[in-house]
């Protein structure tokens, strides 16, 4: 596994989020930072960025040095950096370890981006859960006030940056980039219509590039070794690593950072030691439960990129690989899921607020056994009716889970029905 | 953490006013730092009262059915008392896999309640959460706004009772 350390370099270092630690011993120490804002023009910075080609990681995988091209030159606000810490997708948990482990390469990161962008002002959005993580990464910023690295004319330089933790409050769809900006602005996390897209108007009118913690966590690495170096990993398409994070019925569960390409089974088998006990695979949801769900059979012979998963039908996403053996009841496990998203609809959009709920309620006649005939259709009628209907895409993300259940599992969801009318 | 005692003045303490007042240069508007605000009165009071909110509001000159809109919004600004050690156990697919509807189960047991009642001395309210992000080391379970006690079992959720009583 060793060659694939550009995310999780540091976390093997002790009391790597000291900033006495990151600067003696750890990547990049600031010195990345440094030579980039004392010596290189922004434009440049992005450039760099769009052609190694790096892409979101926070779930969409659009190309991140593309989005920042998207700010106005002749923009009258000053532009906003958001990090999007808000990690809430199920299956994911690579960006709270990121906040706990390496604050200061997610903070480096972070100042090159902004200057890139000559933002002046930058926010680090960690959902409120995150406790221990919020304390570490405001503590990993005072640090670099104190160390000059931020605040006024930073590597002295006259360029400045202010940047502080701003904490959610519980709620998934403020991982969605405008409900997230609507939060920071003091409101319901409801999310907005695009366009106008944030780097045109965002929060507070402004500018506003918001990118995944991964995301920026991966620019330092760029900056410091380069175009080529950066794409000496990965595919065409998605180059790099990227971390992926493991749940469920594997003997080793955890976050494995790894070249974009990765075959899905030998994560599976290899790295994450095979399914716990000895059982064998029934089904894996590959990026995030948001994801389509794939057989066991689709997943032992697909691999991990954005293109390679969107070609067996499902997505990379955020890379939560949820892993499901043969003990899993289907129906049972897409209950747990449609509950998870009627929650968290932000209930703006009809289809959505009455449809997540909607979905909810059959699927959990289905765990009763008090499906009625026809029950089937009726949850892809719906499906059909919240796709491509709403603001954001909570409403896309909560359909997939259903949708691919009930394609590639739809015998489980029948014998309930039968069971229910005594057959 | 004090009691929201409707002759009480609410007002942040010493603690909570230097650190209202060291955010707000941050952002562009008073009404940026609502949430803030609110984390701070939600750490001091334990909940968000009608009380509170209508001091948040008039703190950050909003008006309080905006303070309203924004606490019902957000699952962690609960607007009922909770216990003094809310236990949030996560319910979603990860955790479930390994094993998180025997925690609640097991909780609900030893502490005498269903998930959403708070014990009658007031100690303890049980909770069930979506995804806490912790999804490798289910099943999980937050108190109160602590580090996450991971990789439960059964001996360790005693552990963790034991060592709150």
């Amino acid at each position: 596994m060793e060659g694939y350390r550009r995310l999780k370099h540091n976390w093997t270092i002790p009391r790597a989020w000291d900033i006495e630690v990151y600067r003696k011993r750890c990547k990049f120490g600031y010195e990345t930072a440094r030579k980039v804002v004392t010596a290189m023009e922004p434009a440049a910075v992005t450039e760099i960025v769009k052609q190694a080609g790096l892409r979101g990681r926070g779930g969409a995988g659009f190309p991140t040095g593309v989005k920042w091209g998207f700010v106005p030159k002749d923009a009258e606000k000053p532009t906003y950096l958001i990090n999007n810490a808000d990690e809430g997708e199920p299956g994911t948990f690579k960006d709270r370890y990121i906040m706990e482990l390496d604050p200061h390469q997610m903070i480096e990161g972070m100042i090159i981006a902004a200057f890139a962008l000559q933002a002046p002002q930058a926010y680090i959005y960690i959902r409120g859960e995150l406790g221990l993580a919020a304390r570490r990464v405001q503590a990993a910023i005072d640090q670099a006030y104190e160390a000059g690295f931020l605040g006024k004319g930073i590597f002295g330089t006259d360029y400045s940056l202010d940047m502080i933790v701003h904490r959610g409050a519980g709620a998934y769809v403020c991982g969605e980039e405008t409900g997230l900006i609507s939060s920071v602005e003091g409101k319901r996390g409801n999310p907005r219509l695009k366009p106008p897209f944030p780097a045109v108007v965002g929060a507070f009118g402004a500018p506003t590039i918001v990118n995944n913690t991964e995301t920026l966590t991966s620019i330092p690495f760029i900056l410091e070794h380069g175009v080529e170096a950066y794409r000496e990993h990965g595919t065409e398409k998605s180059p790099g690593t990227k971390l992926f994070t493991v749940s469920g019925h594997v003997e080793k569960p955890g976050v494995y950072e790894l070249p974009l390409g990765f075959p899905l089974k030998e994560l599976l088998y290899d790295v994450c030691g095979g399914i716990r006990g000895g059982r064998k695979l029934k089904a894996v949801i590959p990026g995030g439960s948001s994801a389509p769900v794939l057989t066991a059979e689709e997943a032992e012979r697909t691999h991990l990129d954005y293109e390679s998963l969107m070609e067996v039908g499902s997505m990379l996403g955020s890379g939560g690989v949820i892993v499901m053996d043969d003990t899993t009841d289907m129906v049972w496990a897409l209950k747990n899921l449609t509950h998870f998203y009627a929650h968290e609809s932000c209930g703006q959009c009809t289809p959505c607020r009455e449809g997540t709920r909607w979905m909810d309620d059959i699927v959990r006649r289905f765990h009763e056994n008090r499906a009625a005939e026809g029950d089937i259709e009726r949850l892809l009628d719906i499906c059909d009716s919240m796709s491509g209907t709403t603001i954001c895409a909570l409403s896309d993300a909560a359909v997939f889970p259903v949708k691919s259940f009930l394609t590639k599992f739809r015998e489980e969801f029948e014998q309930r029905i039968q069971r229910g009318t005594g057959g | 953490m004090e009691t929201s005692d409707k002759h009480e003045k609410i007002a942040f303490n010493e603690e909570n006013e230097r650190r209202f007042q060291k955010l707000l240069p941050h952002y562009p508007t008073r009404e940026a730092a609502l949430i803030p605000a609110l984390h701070l009165a939600l750490e001091q009071y334990g909940y968000v009262s009608r009380e509170v909110m209508a001091y948040v509001a008039e703190r950050l000159d909003v008006p309080l059915s905006k303070v309203l809109g924004v606490a019902s919004f957000y699952t962690m600004l609960n607007m009922d008392p909770v216990g003094r050690y809310h236990i949030q156990v996560c319910r979603t697919l990860s955790c479930a896999l390994r094993g998180a509807e025997d925690v609640v189960a097991h909780l609900e047991k030893r502490l005498g309640i269903k998930v959403g009642e708070t014990t009658p001395d007031g100690k303890f309210t049980l909770s069930e959460v979506e995804c806490l992000a912790s999804c490798g080391s289910g099943p999980v379970l937050q108190v109160n706004n602590e580090e996450y006690e991971e990789n439960l079992t059964l001996e360790k959720i005693d552990a963790i009772l034991d060592r709150l009583q």
